[in-house]
């Protein structure tokens, strides 16, 4: 019975140690405030969720096309728009998300 | 042993207990150190849980008496493998599969994702919210670690629970009810955070499909358990607690749909966090009519003191979950609206209404009885016929609209393309209707309806492959590109096998009944069976008797020795013998029972197609696995975007 005890002991000195271990690394930290997105990186990153389903929203829309599922004159209908959608996206990311999300980019 | 496995449950309380204080004030406080340290306690938790489980297998497997839960659920003559399976055969050890289980994949879930710290910071305290009442339950009110002076032999285990299904269903399903706390944390987690972005559907996203695969093949290998086992003749009694376990797959199956529309198109955060909290609320329902002892089922435990508290706790789990999205409505709504009522989000959007109007009414048929017997003290119960008229009602459509989803484009389709790609499957159907009827189906309209419609899905999904292999270039392209959208079709392709299976065992079956003497036959769907006489048998922990049968019919010639078989302590159990028809893909299913001397009272079930369910289970694995693996692009893709998006303003 003992020594179900003492492993238990063990058990749980480990465990404090282990839960205490931030504490322990960093004892006084310069900033212990937690992360927390800026409201321009919300912004940046709502962009680039809008970035990428538009992107998305213009691959699907050449794959229903290349499969049948949108005739030539819905597909003339849908794709400026969609383009045009995908490219404001890119822009108010900047010069860079451009270049990173061109085809040849 | 039993003072380990005690120090270890409680340990897990205190480090849980800590991960939920700790952890929500330092997230409220934006305290990282102490955030961080939540973290690490639930991280420990695990291990700490994982020992007591170790302590209670250890007891099982040794049949150790002193353990009043080893003595109530096993015995010295119980083979090894189902006494290591007591442990989820009671209700004190499920209770600690559920707790294993849970740190497990709060564990792994939180360290897979501990870069993202703003998000992690209020999941880890819903986590511990979650794990802190079955750890509470399981070190103070419902402890698998009492003990007692060790009895001669332990009270043995049910005899349909010694089954080798028994080793897989209930874990099966364990990892599916409590995989969905993850999306339930994270999507909680969002929205006590103010992130209403999709990171939580990126982090979750194979947790929720592999949660939703577990509880789909667990309730499937359950069937298969109550058909072989049960020796009713079926597979699915419509039982509270079956049903139980179809609720929460049925809510996560409209989240897995309706959360694509939210990154596909940005629309229905608010739904999406319903479906969440009702797929994760209904597996906790699930598990408090196990426990509590309200429903009179085969698969719950007995009355037990568990109720209340489970009660109260998914009172409060449910409470958290509206409040917390009311408050949060104002960050979840968006401005982006359905553009046509003929589109692929359409399409979701009425699989979505049917999927959760059916997990509704089978929740009112649940809960019916239970209030009907609280409220006016008249015992009520909802049969079959009251779940067959809603699957009826509402699975037939969804049939249907599984096949035309596909067929849809994004946004929205004009009637001329639709119209076009309509053609090919919409005439498969017609022309498997017809042909059914003018063979004599039309006896059953449910069953034909059900064959027709799997005919156009299953011409849809042949199509989809066809065309989507001529614009990729080969079928391994077309899915490995597309992983996620063609898996799904291959889960459809098994949706179809099950249907079929499901429409031809019950429609279409022949149900015989009659009692023979030696020599004397029977004979149901084309089959005859003639009876010979009985023998006995002689197990581990049992004896019993077989009636010795031989049949003939549809070209096929075979033996079948169904019986009883009667347990030294638990008593006796029926032995069904089926043999399964190569040719038909049925099943002729017997059952027996003595009347006298060697006079028998012979059941007969010819159950058409039903082998094409266990197919179906194959099948559904292969779809799930397709569509959770990894994608190699879209993983750089999601983490270039999060790395930017969490990078300071003005990078």
């Amino acid at each position: 019975m003992h020594w179900a005890l003492v492993l238990a002991a063990v058990l749980a000195v480990v465990a404090v140690v282990f839960v205490a271990r931030p504490f322990l690394r960093d004892p006084a930290p310069a900033s212990d405030r937690l992360d927390e997105l800026a409201p321009e990186a919300r912004r940046r990153l709502a962009l680039a969720e809008e970035r990428d389903r538009a992107l998305a929203a213009l691959k699907e829309l050449e794959f229903d096309h290349r499969t049948g599922k949108v005739s030539d004159e819905d597909y003339r209908a849908q794709v400026g728009p969609m383009r045009r959608r995908a490219a404001e996206a890119l822009r108010a990311l900047g010069p860079a998300e451009e270049l990173r999300s061109s085809p040849g980019g | 042993m039993a003072p380990l496995g005690r120090a270890a449950l409680l340990l897990a309380f205190g480090l849980i207990a800590y991960a939920l204080v700790a952890g929500s004030y330092g997230a409220w406080r934006r305290r990282r150190r102490l955030a961080l340290s939540a973290q690490n306690a639930l991280l420990a938790a695990f291990p700490a849980t994982l020992l007591a489980s170790i302590v209670l297998l250890v007891a099982l497997g040794r049949r150790d008496m002193t353990f009043v839960y080893v003595w109530q659920h096993t015995s010295h003559e119980l083979p090894l493998p189902y006494a290591l399976s007591a442990f989820w055969g009671g209700q004190e050890g499920s209770l600690l599969l559920w707790l294993l289980v849970l740190t497990g994949y709060g564990a792994l879930a939180v360290w897979l994702n501990r870069r993202s710290r703003e998000l992690m910071a209020w999941t880890v305290p819903v986590f511990a919210l979650v794990g802190s009442f079955f750890v509470f339950m399981l070190c103070f009110v419902s402890s698998p670690f009492h003990m007692q002076p060790a009895p001669v032999d332990g009270q043995g285990m049910v005899p349909s629970l010694q089954n080798p299904y028994m080793l897989a269903h209930p874990p099966m399903l364990y990892l599916g009810y409590v995989g969905l706390t993850v999306p339930f944390a994270f999507a909680m987690g969002a929205l006590l955070s103010g992130r209403t972005d999709e990171r939580w559907i990126v982090a979750t996203r194979r947790w929720t499909l592999a949660a939703w695969t577990f509880l789909g093949i667990g309730q499937l290998l359950g069937s298969h358990w109550a058909y072989v086992e049960i020796g009713w003749g079926g597979y699915y009694a419509w039982d509270p607690v079956e049903n139980a376990a179809l609720m929460p797959w049925l809510a996560a199956t409209a989240f897995l749909h309706s959360v694509m529309i939210q990154e596909k198109r940005g629309m229905l955060k608010i739904w999406n966090m319903v479906l969440v909290a009702l797929a994760f609320n209904l597996s906790l329902f699930g598990t408090f009519l196990t426990r509590s002892g309200v429903i009179d089922s085969i698969h719950s435990f007995s009355q037990s003191p568990v109720g209340g508290w489970f009660l109260a706790f998914l009172g409060v789990m449910v409470a958290f979950s509206i409040v917390l999205i009311y408050l949060r409505l104002p960050l979840l709504r968006t401005k982006t609206k359905l553009e046509s009522l003929v589109s692929r989000e359409a399409t979701f959007l009425y699989n979505n209404l049917l999927l959760v109007a059916l997990c509704l009414t089978i929740l009112w048929g649940v809960l019916y009885p239970v209030l009907s017997d609280a409220v006016r003290g008249q015992t009520r119960s909802v049969s079959k016929p009251y779940y067959d008229f809603f699957l009826h009602t509402f699975g037939l459509p969804l049939l249907f609209l599984m096949g035309l989803g596909p067929l849809v484009a994004w946004r929205r389709a004009s009637l001329r393309s639709l119209g076009k790609t309509f053609l090919i499957p919409f005439a498969a159907a017609v022309a498997t209707g017809a042909a059914l009827l003018a063979l004599g189906f039309g006896s059953a309209w449910p069953g034909l309806l059900a064959y027709t419609f799997s005919a156009f899905v299953g011409a849809s999904i042949v199509l989809e492959f066809v065309r989507g292999r001529a614009a990729a270039g080969s079928v391994f392209r077309l899915v490995g590109r597309n992983r996620r959208r063609y898996g799904g079709y291959v889960v459809h392709a098994a949706v179809v096998l099950l249907a079929i299976g499901i429409a031809g065992s019950s429609a279409y079956q022949t149900v015989r009944e009659r009692t023979l003497q030696p020599g004397q036959s029977l004979t149901a769907a084309g089959y005859t069976l003639t009876y010979h006489g009985l023998t006995s048998v002689k197990g581990p922990n049992y004896t019993g008797f077989r009636a010795q049968l031989t049949a003939s019919g549809h070209g096929e010639r075979f033996n079948l020795n169904p019986g009883m078989n009667d347990y030294q302590i638990e008593g006796p159990s029926n032995e069904a013998s089926i043999y399964h028809d190569p040719r038909t893909l049925g099943d002729v299913f017997t059952k027996a029972q003595i009347v006298k001397g060697d006079k028998i009272d012979l059941q007969v079930f010819v159950k058409p197609l039903v082998n094409l369910i266990w197919v179906a289970g194959f099948v559904f694995v292969i779809g799930s696995i397709i569509a959770m693996w990894p994608d190699a692009v879209e993983q750089r893709r999601l983490a270039a975007r999060y790395a930017a998006g969490a990078a300071p303003a003005g990078i």
